[in-house]
């Protein structure tokens, strides 16, 4: 290490500095403090947290609809990567386009828009009315279905485009070199391009997952107070409750959870990583 | 090409082009609703009117916040940029441990629950004794912004030669004036990309900004929720119709400037 480079690496403190101090530090006052107890530390105001049923439910509601979004957010975009992929000219424009529209656009714009659709007098209603599928209007909005749906509407972009950056360097002849040792379709695909294109859904995935688990505007506006999220319990609780020691405890949980899917991703993300 | 690689690839280009539809619907039904005579949400409108823009002239504090949302965005995104910059050097050129953790780092607030954030900046700042909503807000969305600017930074000057850098203070020009004259100019895409997704982040944000706001300082998003609670009706749909266009507007310079396509590869 020459002297040289040594000044370069200074030009990270400013930026390191503030982060730490403004980000990290009270992000770690607040894990603290859920464990600081009268005398010494203290694991009792989660033990307080999980032996209400309420908050159980809730937690595992999260998860559930974070799980969900994260799967149908991926099963629409594996594919959509794959043809855009093979997209050339206007057709790899309108992709691009409709990908980056709504990146551009507010989550309470999009979330919004979602509340309308979903209303019993809303389009998705009246579309199925009008080609006879149902006859009455069928209850979406404040379902966990519509919440789903909406989630993964919003973050779709985030999922499709780690996948589609990975697929699009596929070197295409390694599918048709395997084509041509005689592999089947299937073989191809399960041992050849799934497995390559795995980093990008691994991003992709832990993104969509660490976003959904976290929403607020999306559920608030979707299924509002009668499906809560831990979010919504966190806002409830500091801003209509102003109960300090609740929220602080919903937060630490959900720290917690992030915390846990960064460093599993990144875990993910190193052994693929090592093994290719 | 076998029929199952057919069947494959046709399917494929089924999902992608309903994916298509599915992401453009918020956007094609906000903008049909915002020009309904109705005050209800009903489509299609039974008139087509524009009612509901010229209301927004009445909703008390929109311009405020309007104001206020953009001199957050404005403001941090430089900051950031000027922040991101630095440290994005650091990491490509500098010769030391954890680099990967440093980038891991600066990044790492995308990841992170906003209303946690928000919850730990509002105790924090209330403990050092910060009561001032405008600046709580600006570090906050320094915060919010930084991500954005370095994941793009770090992207490309992975791949910049730095040993133009080098030639041109052969050639006399300082270190940061070659970073000025040479770096930034070469980087002009990466820059715009991720400025243009910090400053909309910025524009963006609830989670964080609902904890730090005071009556006087209330941002676009929450005044936009607020609209929301209080008065439901498709004067909201105006407003995000004309967040669409300045999207759009936004969208179509980048597009022509850095290429859509490398504006998602970063």
């Amino acid at each position: 290490m020459n002297a040289r480079s040594d000044r370069i690496a200074l030009l990270a403190v400013p930026g390191l500095a503030f982060l730490a101090v403004i980000y990290a530090l009270p992000l770690l006052l607040l894990l603290f403090k859920s464990i600081q107890g009268v005398d010494g530390l203290t694991l009792v105001t989660y033990i307080d947290f999980f032996s209400d049923e309420f908050n159980r439910t809730v937690l595992w509601r999260t998860l559930r609809v974070a799980l969900l979004t994260t799967l149908l957010a991926l099963v629409i975009a594996y594919p959509t990567a794959f043809a855009m992929a093979r997209a050339k000219g206007i057709w790899l424009t309108v992709f691009l386009v409709a990908l980056v529209l709504p990146m551009s656009l507010g989550v309470i714009v999009k979330a919004f828009a979602w509340s309308i659709l979903f209303r019993s007098n809303g389009f998705i209603n009246t579309t199925l009315q009008t080609l006879g599928i149902t006859d009455e209007p069928v209850r979406m909005l404040f379902t966990e279905t519509a919440l789903v749906i909406g989630a993964a509407n919003v973050f779709l972009p985030f999922m499709v485009l780690p996948i589609y950056s990975v697929i699009r360097q596929l070197n295409s002849s390694l599918p048709e070199a395997a084509s041509s040792l005689g592999a089947t379709p299937w073989f191809r695909f399960t041992r050849v391009t799934l497995p390559l294109s795995l980093p990008g859904v691994v991003a992709g995935s832990a993104f969509t997952f660490s976003l959904a688990i976290s929403m607020y505007v999306i559920p608030s506006l979707i299924v509002g107070e009668r499906q809560q999220t831990l979010s919504m319990l966190i806002a409830r609780s500091f801003l209509y409750l102003r109960n300090e020691p609740l929220g602080s405890t919903i937060s630490a949980v959900l720290l917690v959870i992030a915390i846990f899917v960064v460093l599993f991703s990144s875990w993910l993300a190193g052994r693929l990583g090592a093994r290719q | 090409m076998t029929q199952t690689d057919r069947i494959t690839i046709f399917f494929a280009w089924a999902v992608g082009i309903g994916c298509i539809i599915f992401l453009m619907l918020p956007i094609v039904i906000t903008v049909a609703t915002s020009f309904t005579s109705s005050a209800v949400y009903t489509l299609p409108p039974p008139e087509w009117s524009l009612r509901w823009y010229k209301s927004l002239e009445r909703r008390s504090g929109l311009w405020d916040a309007v104001q206020l949302s953009l001199n957050l965005a404005l403001i941090s995104t430089a900051i950031s940029m000027v922040l991101g910059t630095m440290a994005a050097i650091a990491v490509a050129r500098g010769d030391f441990r954890g680099k990967q953790a440093i980038a891991t780092f600066t990044v790492s607030p995308l990841m992170m629950p906003g209303l946690v954030v928000g919850v730990a900046m509002l105790q924090f700042f209330r403990e050092i004794g910060l009561r001032d909503a405008y600046w709580s807000l600006l570090l906050a969305h320094v915060v919010i912004t930084l991500p954005f600017v370095m994941r793009t930074l770090l992207a490309s000057m992975g791949a910049f030669d730095f040993s133009l850098i080098d030639a041109a203070r052969t050639l006399g020009m300082s270190y940061p004036r070659a970073i000025l004259k040479v770096l930034i100019p070469n980087l002009a895409p990466a820059y715009l990309t991720g400025g243009l997704f910090a400053f909309l982040a910025s524009m963006d944000n609830y989670p964080i900004s609902i904890f730090l706001t005071d009556a006087r300082n209330k941002t676009l998003p929450i005044k936009m929720l607020q609209y929301l609670e209080e008065q439901p009706d498709p004067s909201l749909a105006a407003m995000s119709s004309g967040l669409i266009l300045m999207a759009i507007v936004v969208l179509v310079v980048a597009s022509r400037t850095v290429g859509l396509n490398r504006m998602i590869d970063t």
